[in-house]
């Protein structure tokens, strides 16, 4: 026991890995949030008409709305004037190469292990990256742009596929889906966007990685994902932020939609500042994501892995609108010290023989609350839907907290519906069996942990589930309550 | 603006009457009434989206106008004539209510043990002032619920088991509640049941609605169980389409207690029964559990929570619904493990079978973990009758109806199996049959009696 101690001790005083700052000029704007803000933000982005008109409406019916309370969250109260609501860093005269890139930035990729350059290349991966809002460099695009797949900047896409941008944004998240959704409607201020079109299979994972960086800026981020007809694609977000005391706000919107017989795997390892031992500072992260699977036999895949962010507040979900589509849900979401998460999905089934999969994992330690909240919903002329959902829950410690809230609401006859949940702690047994092998209480505790969240892990691709095993390892290894 | 509406009919009505509301009930009932006022006007009728309500709406309930019997005029009726009880080797204590009133112008002949006390309040209170004072609306707070605190406003009567300690009543008591009335009424029921150390008993209690106006009752039911106290609560609705009922049990179990409350809804017309269970000493057990067969427009919200507040306790939670036509039904369960409760042991199961387009069910089993050391399990499924299982029958001979039903019947079985009373649960399976097939929404009177 003195010994798990000891290790439980020697893992909460982790000092955050990835937590520094980066010596970058950015550009930020005055604090506060208003329709002067929304027009400024727009008219640094030279953006068209349509986009300032929407994100004034969102702005507008943002103002009548008041912050959520349901979630199982003690959220501090947000002084949303007090955020500035742009932060770009300063280019100079755009990079027209590698060298060109601030020497600054591409030192922050190299110490999250994130190089931009060859080993990229060599791992077949077209990096997008963004820091603090605003897109600085696309890697492939050229080897993208010749199967025709667009994978650029948010804003990028608003000035050279106005079209395309205006069809679907909003098509899946609208502005007045909920208090987060409106404020990152009106003041977004960069994200990716990817399309790719009919009968295409994108040949590479794209990723992006979102970095916080600016003090007291909050990030807005906006992804659009729109696969078209027999396509396919991997999407993998990751993220790092650095140390800060004050909280920063994060408020992203992901829309993905899927036309007939497409597949969209959308995978995200999170690992934001999530606050001292004390629960002091960390990042929160309230997140709306949704995809919609609107032709037939179209699926949409989310596969996420939750460590970092003092507060979470995300729901992944599919809208199963085409026939035969299929929805996935594989979470695995770690809470430790001080840390909340309220995290989980939504599966609606609209289409006929639509089928979605929840697994959720679970796991808490120190003093962290970690909640699942899901709906499953089968609406009346949803025939045979199917669903099932498992949640499980490891409690590392006995001053955390995890929690379990599905919604099941079923509309139709023939639907198949399954919820199950467990909640359990390591045993002594399992530890001692280890031990009694030669294997140390430590390195035990991370088998017994990866092994829980194995079958989300499986999951990932290859490139992130070795980063979010090493994450789990970082976050957990060796606690035993 | 519905709630509003309704709560201000009722703010109107209590203040206007207050007085007389009091002159015909006990002191020990009028004494929480002004806190109960309070609580109302300050939280009024739970409304209709908030989290705990989600798909029932209460004020909507409380608008029509009902009859309300403050005056506590006597209902001509004497329900021994008008239910013989002769459940097949079932003999039971058997106490009336007619709507909230506890009938008492014809005892029963029975001998209970020595110190244990069956019948109205406001006596139980004369009798036993300081027993009274310490447990009436202890359970039950009126700032829980807008519901419980409108029932502590208006209640003028109630229902009284009282076991001493170390006392075991061997017979079964049944309390049967008859709504009669020609005009619609309104009904505030409540029922106090107290045992005391290592007390026993068993309760059955039956709604019954023999008239066909509009009922509307609200129920509070508070039961203590001391130190090592066994007691069973079964609660059977049997009422009718146009009846409205919100009840509400609350349960405080202290050490190594064990309870068992069966909630079985055969017919009804809009129920909404709210369960707590609270586990405040250690090695207590408790399993709460119900089934409900629903058709036409048939209504049925079930929410609970179960708080473990100590270690090593057990709970076992089961709900089954069957829909069909288009009824509705939900589900909202939660258990609460609080910080050391370790050693829990909680399980939380509902399965719902749908058999219609037009039936809905909502369901949302939920855990709230706080403690580290603990086995808490809760699943949840909604579906239909196995294609297979019905395939199989039919191959043997049996018609497809007759199939369904025994299927039907059998999904239950292990609600009824709870009950701890061998020929009620006889009684109950065979009712249950009666229902699937149909014959039982016709029936009037009492048919566990009859």
């Amino acid at each position: 026991m003195q010994e798990s101690n000891d290790i439980l001790h020697e893992v909460t005083n982790n000092e955050y890995k990835y937590g520094f700052v980066t010596n970058v000029d950015t550009e930020v704007i005055r604090k506060g949030l208003d329709e002067e803000i929304v027009r400024i933000i727009s008219a640094k982005k030279d953006e068209p008409e349509w986009l300032l008109e929407f994100r004034l409406k969102a702005f507008r019916y943002w103002q009548t709305l008041d912050m959520p309370t349901w979630a199982h969250l003690d959220i501090p109260p947000i002084n949303y004037q007090d955020i500035s609501y742009y932060a770009a860093p300063r280019k100079k005269e755009g990079p027209k190469s590698l060298d060109e890139v601030d020497p600054e930035l591409l030192k922050t990729f190299d110490k999250l292990g994130i190089p931009l350059e060859e080993q990229k290349i060599l791992s077949g991966m077209a990096v997008d990256a963004v820091i603090d809002s605003v897109s600085v460099k696309t890697t492939f695009k050229e080897t993208l742009a010749e199967k025709g797949i667009i994978f650029c900047s948010f804003s990028e896409a608003v000035q050279h596929h106005p079209d395309l941008v205006q069809k679907y944004l909003g098509s899946v998240v609208s502005y007045r889906d909920n208090f987060f959704a409106a404020l990152n409607s009106a003041v977004f201020s960069d994200g990716s966007f990817v399309y790719i079109p009919k009968g295409t299979q994108c040949p590479m994972e794209l990723s992006t990685y979102f970095r916080i960086n600016a003090a007291n800026t909050g990030q807005f981020e906006r992804t659009l994902i729109v696969a078209d007809d027999e396509s396919y694609v991997s999407y993998l977000e990751g993220c790092t932020a650095p140390m800060r005391d004050e909280n920063q706000l994060h408020a992203a919107i992901v829309e993905i939609v899927a036309m007939e017989r497409a597949e969209v795997k959308y995978s995200t390892v999170q690992n934001w500042y999530p606050g001292d031992k004390e629960g002091k500072g960390g990042i929160y992260n309230f997140v709306t994501k949704r995809g919609i699977c609107k032709g037939e036999s179209s699926k949409i895949s989310w596969t996420q892995v939750e460590t970092g962010s003092a507060i979470t507040w995300k729901y992944p979900s599919c809208i199963l609108a085409g026939d035969n589509s299929v929805g996935e849900f594989y979470s695995v979401a770690v809470t430790n010290n001080y840390q909340q998460a309220d995290t989980g999905t939504k599966m609606i089934h609209i289409g006929k023989n639509t089928k979605s999969t929840i697994v959720s994992k679970g796991i808490s330690a120190g003093h962290s609350q970690n909640s699942y909240r899901g709906l499953v919903k089968v609406v009346a002329n949803a025939e045979n839907a199917r669903n099932h959902s498992q949640c499980d829950s490891l409690l590392l410690s006995s001053t955390c907290g995890a929690h379990t809230f599905p919604y099941v609401d079923i509309h139709n006859d023939t639907a198949i519906v399954e919820h199950e949940a467990t909640t359990s702690k390591i045993s002594e047994e399992q530890l001692f069996y280890c031990n009694q092998r030669g294997i140390s209480t430590e390195e035990a505790v991370g088998l017994i942990v990866n092994g829980y969240a194995r079958e989300v892990m499986n999951k990932l691709p290859m490139e992130f589930a070795v980063e979010a095993q090493k994450l789990l390892t970082i976050s957990l290894e060796g606690s035993v309550g | 603006m519905n709630n509003m509406k309704a709560e201000q009919q009722y703010i109107d009505l209590f203040n206007q009457y207050e007085e007389l509301i009091c002159r015909h009930a006990s002191a020990i009932q009028n004494n929480p009434r002004k806190q109960a006022f309070t609580d109302f006007r300050k939280n009024g009728f739970p409304k209709k989206g908030s989290e705990d309500y989600t798909y029932t709406d209460v004020a909507a309930a409380f608008i029509p106008d009902y009859g309300f019997n403050i005056n506590r005029l006597d209902i001509p009726v004497n329900p021994y004539e008008v239910f013989h009880c002769d459940v097949p080797n079932l003999s039971t204590s058997l106490y009336f209510m007619v709507n909230d009133a506890f009938y008492k112008k014809i005892s029963p002949k029975v001998s209970l043990p020595e110190g244990v006390y069956t019948g109205n309040l406001q006596e139980f209170a004369e009798k036993y002032p300081e027993i009274a004072a310490k447990y009436y609306g202890k359970a039950a707070k009126s700032s829980r619920d807008g519901i419980i605190a409108f029932n502590t406003m208006f209640a003028q009567d109630g229902f009284v088991l009282y076991v001493p300690a170390n006392t075991k009543v061997e017979r079964p008591i049944q309390l049967v509640n008859i709504m009669r009335s020609d005009v619609d009424l309104l009904a505030n029921r409540r029922l106090l049941i107290i045992l005391e150390e290592n007390a026993e008993a068993k309760l059955l209690v039956c709604d019954h609605s023999i008239d066909a106006v509009n009922f509307l009752i609200t129920q509070v039911v508070e039961i203590f169980a001391d130190e090592g106290a066994y007691f069973d609560y079964y609660d059977l609705e049997e009422s009718s389409d146009n009846t409205s009922r919100f009840a509400s049990i609350h349960v405080q179990q202290e050490k190594a207690s064990n309870v068992v409350v069966n909630g079985i809804t055969l017919t009804n017309g809009f129920t909404r029964n709210n369960y707590y269970v609270e586990l405040n000493g250690e090695y207590a057990e408790t399993s709460l559990c119900g089934m409900s067969i629903l058709d036409q427009k048939k209504h049925l919200d079930t929410y609970s929570t179960i708080t473990h507040a100590v270690p090593s306790c057990t709970s076992n939670e089961l709900f089954k619904n069957v829909l069909t036509d288009s009824a509705t039904g939900a589900f909202s369960g939660r258990i609460h493990v609080k910080e050391g409760a370790q050693k829990t042991v909680a399980y939380q199961t509902n399965r719902n079978l749908l058999a219609t387009r037009e039936a809905r069910m909502y369901s949302k089993p939920q855990l709230e973990i706080y403690a580290d050391d603990v086995k808490c399990l809760h699943g949840m499924t909604t579906g239909q009758l196995d294609d297979n299982a019905l395939f199989y029958m039919q191959s043997r001979g049996i018609p497809w109806e007759e199939a369904k039903m025994l299927l039907s019947v059998a999904f239950t079985a292990d609600v009824i199996a709870n009950v701890r009373l061998e020929a009620l649960k006889d009684r109950l399976q065979m009712l249950v049959e009666k229902r699937f097939r149909g014959e039982l929404a016709t029936c009037k009177g009492c048919n566990i009696c009859n």
